[in-house]
């Protein structure tokens, strides 16, 4: 018979097969068509491969700051290690590699199915893209260590923590959002690869022998350039090692003493009259605008609505290719609320509180989804005005989308709420799998749905159905059901 | 109500985790009594007082607060009651002034009451320095007693406690402790959680003695000498002795 732990090991890893397979269909549906042509290459191919290989490293970077401020600002077993009888040097050189080997295990499993497509259809010699992204993976950890360190000695552990917070949100989306608004402004056109595969952009790039090319080349199976991106990473991250392995240490225990320096309210104002939930929804307001994860995800947001406000300004009703806006105002909306909701809805400091409180629970609960849903009117509101110019009826449809997407996402943090600290915030995706699928799901059918309704109604009309069934399986499923 | 009537009344009071963890309580608390609950890690009273406040549903009996069935009209008896746990739970991106001001709306108190009612409070105990700093650095010590205000600011009745002194410094005791009396002599009632039995024994007007869900012991310090048969012998001793008896006939009852 089998145990209960050996189950479920064996169905993670059946799971982890299952999701592996699976993602090779979009690997293929993106990266597929380029598996195929050999050397040599024109100037166009390399810029779209070494710009895709930038995007993978930006990413890899915004992760590694977000773990490096982790390491910086949690206290954990830093008072066993700091009286322990270890070089506090070597504790810390080994915490930097171990940044930089998970930063490089995951960069490795998200990029293995692509690897692997590119395998399929080009041959072994793709194989050398894993070292690729081992190389960028070194030189994204080493950065990002400097990178934060730097930023500490320059702004003080106080500012650090939100401003890497916001800036690993701003590196992580930066570049296809400035490719899209370059996409934009020259093309009229979403699409980045219309920049990337431009004339402009091959007359502007440096010639084929340039060693801004090594990346690409050492992906496409260039063996010399490979060995060289890998010794240059190992350097980079030893020199980062070398020098600021002595400071981590000191870096470390200052940020995390700290960690919670004294910040002053904002006011002195008198005490605000008004009912018992207009009480819960100032204070839950006042708690958003302090939320440094707020700020940035929003920060974030915000940025990817940049490229369709743009396009928005500069199309108005004159481009079919306005329609574009809709779905990405719909998708970031949802995913915005699901966040808002988790942070009003489950990550409640003072639940004793707040229960304990003369208010009905549905009263609460009322309360804090008017927050969640006024802060996304609030900040969805200014792109639906413009909308009304271009066209009223779109304006209609992502309006609609957005209070869909925003409900939807609400409805399920609702269902599958689990009381936790708002620090906590980090953990929310994976103490509710199901949850996280569930809203991404949501969010998508909701935004394709807007797109088809201005485009093909009839398949809005499926695609509605269908996001609904998946909102209603959701509930079935749900720990809150009834 | 007058003083000497029921603050508090439990009847029949049971909940059942993995075991049961209260097992029928019966307990009154007369108005304008500071009432010591005692008892070993796991005996229970948390889980007690926490369906007394209302953030637990009991599985049998009944709750009254001031005469309110607290199980029908919950929404009455909150109104009236406050209630502290021992890991103060406040908001670290409000300030102490801030979060007095959230505690007394949602208790729907007049701001022209309630805010000189807050800076009183908060320089009482020793924070008017502290009264617009966040208080995401404050020490546990402080946290508490910002938690501590937040329960008073609505001016309750019923003032619950789980080990409200965990955490603070002998003068931030000092100044908590003189809090509460100061309440206790204005006529309201309070009843606390301690494993410090020397804090029980200075300031209770009586002391229940739980053990395995049960109330063992109950009475003044006197009282609970003359039901031991020993005069002389410390709160200490008794509640050892008394824990102990009650293990033994645990073990001894047979398990449902």
């Amino acid at each position: 018979m089998m145990t209960a732990g050996r189950w479920k090991k064996r169905s993670a890893l059946i799971g982890l097969i299952v999701f592996a397979a699976v993602m090779h269909l979009p690997a293929y549906a993106v990266i597929g068509r380029f598996a195929g042509p050999r050397g040599p290459f024109d100037k166009s191919t390399l810029i779209v491969i070494s710009a895709t290989l930038f995007l993978a490293w930006a990413l890899m970077l915004s992760q590694a700051i977000e773990s490096v401020t982790r390491v910086f600002y949690a206290r954990a077993d830093l008072d066993l290690i700091m009286s322990s009888p270890v070089r506090l040097t070597n504790v810390f050189s080994v915490r930097i590699a171990a940044i930089a080997l998970s930063v490089i295990a995951m960069a490795l499993l998200l990029s293995a199915p692509f690897v692997d497509v590119l395998m399929i259809g080009g041959g072994f010699r793709w194989f050398s893209a894993f070292g690729v992204v081992i190389a960028i993976g070194l030189s994204a950890a080493a950065i990002a260590i400097a990178v934060t360190i730097v930023l500490f000695w320059m702004i003080g552990p106080s500012r650090t923590r939100l401003v890497a917070q916001i800036l690993a949100a701003i590196i992580g989306a930066g570049f296809v959002i400035a490719l899209q608004i370059a996409a934009i402004l020259s093309y009229g056109t979403l699409s980045r690869f219309a920049v990337l595969t431009s004339d402009a952009a091959a007359a502007f790039a440096p010639d084929l022998g340039s060693v801004i090319w090594w990346p690409a080349r050492a992906a496409l199976g260039d063996g010399e350039a490979l060995v060289l991106l890998l010794s240059a990473g190992l350097v980079l991250l030893g020199v980062v090692m070398a020098i600021f392995s002595p400071r981590f240490a000191d870096t470390v225990v200052s940020a995390s003493s700290n960690a919670s320096p004294v910040q002053r309210g904002s006011r002195a104002a008198p005490f605000r009259a008004g009912s018992r939930q207009q009480a819960l929804r100032w204070k839950e307001f006042v708690l958003l605008r302090r939320d440094p994860w707020l700020v940035s995800q929003t920060l974030m947001q915000l940025l990817y609505l940049l490229p369709p406000a743009l396009m928005l300004w500069r199309s108005f009703a004159s481009s079919a290719a306005i329609v574009l806006v809709t779905p990405v105002i719909v998708m970031a909306a949802g995913q915005l609320a699901g966040g808002l909701a988790w942070l009003t809805i489950s990550g409640e400091d003072a639940s004793d509180l707040v229960a304990t409180a003369p208010l009905q629970p549905s009263r609460v609960i009322r309360a804090k989804v008017e927050v969640v849903l006024v802060a996304i009117g609030v900040i969805f509101a200014p792109l639906i005005a413009a909308l009304v110019f271009a066209s009223p009826l779109q304006a209609a449809v992502t309006a609609f989308g957005v209070v869909t997407a925003a409900a939807s996402a609400t409805a399920i943090q609702l269902w599958f709420r689990v009381q936790a600290r708002r620090s906590q915030f980090r953990r929310r995706q994976t103490s509710s799998r199901l949850a996280t699928f569930a809203e991404a799901f949501s969010s998508i059918g909701w935004a394709a749905t807007a797109a088809l309704a201005l485009s093909i109604p009839i398949a809005a009309l499926i695609t509605g159905l269908m996001t609904a069934a998946i909102l209603a399986a959701t509930w079935k499923i749900s720990p809150r059901r009834g | 109500m007058k003083p000497g009537e029921s603050a508090l009344q439990v009847r029949g009071l049971t909940k059942r985790f993995d075991r049961l963890a209260v097992d029928s309580l019966d307990l009154t608390i007369r108005t304008g009594e500071f009432y010591a609950l005692l008892g070993p890690n796991g005996a229970g009273k948390t889980t007690t007082l926490r369906m007394v406040a209302g953030l637990l549903r009991p599985d049998a009996g009944s709750v009254s607060v001031l005469g309110i069935d607290a199980l029908r009209d919950s929404v009455a008896a909150k109104q009236v009651t406050a209630w502290v746990s021992d890991e103060p739970m406040i908001y670290d991106k409000l300030t102490p002034l801030e979060y007095l001001e959230f505690v007394a709306g949602l208790w729907g108190i007049d701001p022209a009451v309630s805010e000189p009612a807050a800076r009183d409070l908060l320089v009482s105990l020793g924070l008017e320095l502290h009264l617009h700093e966040r208080c995401e650095g404050f020490s546990k010590g402080m946290r508490q007693k910002v938690a501590l205000a937040g329960a008073l600011v609505h001016d309750p009745r019923l003032i619950i406690l789980d080990e409200p002194l965990t955490g603070l410094d002998a003068v931030s005791a000092r100044h908590v402790k003189g809090l509460l009396q100061e309440r206790v002599r204005s006529g309201g009632t309070v009843i606390m959680t301690t494993h410090i039995l020397e804090v029980a024994e200075r300031m209770a007007d009586r002391i229940g003695v739980i053990a395995s869900g049960r109330l063992v012991a109950e009475g003044t310090l006197t009282e609970l000498r003359q039901q031991n048969g020993q005069n002389d012998t410390s709160l200490e001793d008794m509640f050892i002795a008394l824990v102990d008896v009650e293990a033994a006939a645990a073990r001894a009852r047979p398990r449902p």
